[in-house]
């Protein structure tokens, strides 16, 4: 009788413990998901409005003049594009950088802590012509700038 | 740990710090193909965290749409010098590695 009872519980248990093995193996409780901070929806939306409304919450945003975007008018070569954002807007929080036509726009989003000035610089990728934009989160709001930089030769893909 | 694959730099001038770091990393989109024709798989730097004296001052997420052997630069104010500011990525592979500098 005895036996008979742990053999019970063993079967229980197995039981029990194959449901959540299939959890996982369904992706109901992706271990990455939990952990990682990058925004993989964001980063995958084909987009622009898609990206910027995963990433920022909204896809809105006011066209300023306070932001500044310094890159080549003519870019002979598309995988390495210099682009410089910096803005005077108050409160920065984050700035995006999105190339319009690039198989995936959203670039990159930096994070501007305590004591960051309005000031990000980096080198990109761009598939072909077309606008680079830049969207700012300053307090609470989203404000945006564009320009547009032809590429020679693209820079993503084959 | 040290490494040899970012190089970074952080001057101080007049209260405001300007940060130039230079990654070595292939920066791969996962669009690619080989001369095979085969995908090149993904294989670029996801997040980029920068703290001075132990606070971050900048994080950054990216896609692989940065240009192979990323460059960055930031500016920001509230350091001494001697303070020392460190960078760290991480791939999506999930690699990782950083350095440290003092500012200057």
């Amino acid at each position: 009788m005895k036996t008979d009872l742990t053999r019970r519980m063993l079967l229980k248990g197995t039981i029990a413990s194959s449901a959540i093995g299939i959890a996982i193996g369904a992706g109901l409780l992706t271990p990455k998901a939990v952990l990682a901070a990058w925004p993989k929806e964001a980063f995958t939306a084909k987009d622009i409005p898609g990206a910027l409304s995963s990433l920022m919450g909204s896809d809105s945003a006011e066209e300023s003049g306070d932001i500044t975007i310094k890159a080549p008018d003519i870019a002979e070569n598309g995988a390495v594009v210099p682009v410089t954002v910096s803005t005077t807007l108050p409160g920065v929080e984050s700035i995006a950088i999105i190339a319009a036509n690039n198989p995936v726009p959203l670039i990159a989003n930096f994070n501007l802590k305590e004591g960051a000035e309005g000031f990000v610089s980096s080198r990109i990728k761009m598939g072909k012509s077309g606008d680079v934009i830049a969207v700012v989160k300053s307090d609470g709001k989203l404000y945006k700038a564009g320009k547009e930089v032809k590429v020679t030769i693209g820079g993503c893909g084959g | 740990m040290a490494s040899n694959s970012i190089k970074i730099r952080a001057k101080l001038k007049e209260d405001v710090v300007t940060v130039k770091a230079l990654m070595t990393h292939p920066m791969e989109t996962g669009n690619r193909k080989d001369s095979k024709g085969e995908t090149i798989p993904a294989h670029f730097i996801q997040e980029i965290t920068c703290s001075s004296a132990g606070k971050e001052v900048l994080t950054a997420q990216w896609s692989g749409g940065i240009s192979k052997n990323p460059y960055i630069s930031f500016k920001y104010k509230g350091a001494a010098e001697g303070d020392e500011l460190t960078l760290t990525w991480v791939d999506n592979k999930g690699n990782s590695e950083s350095a440290a500098v003092t500012v200057s």
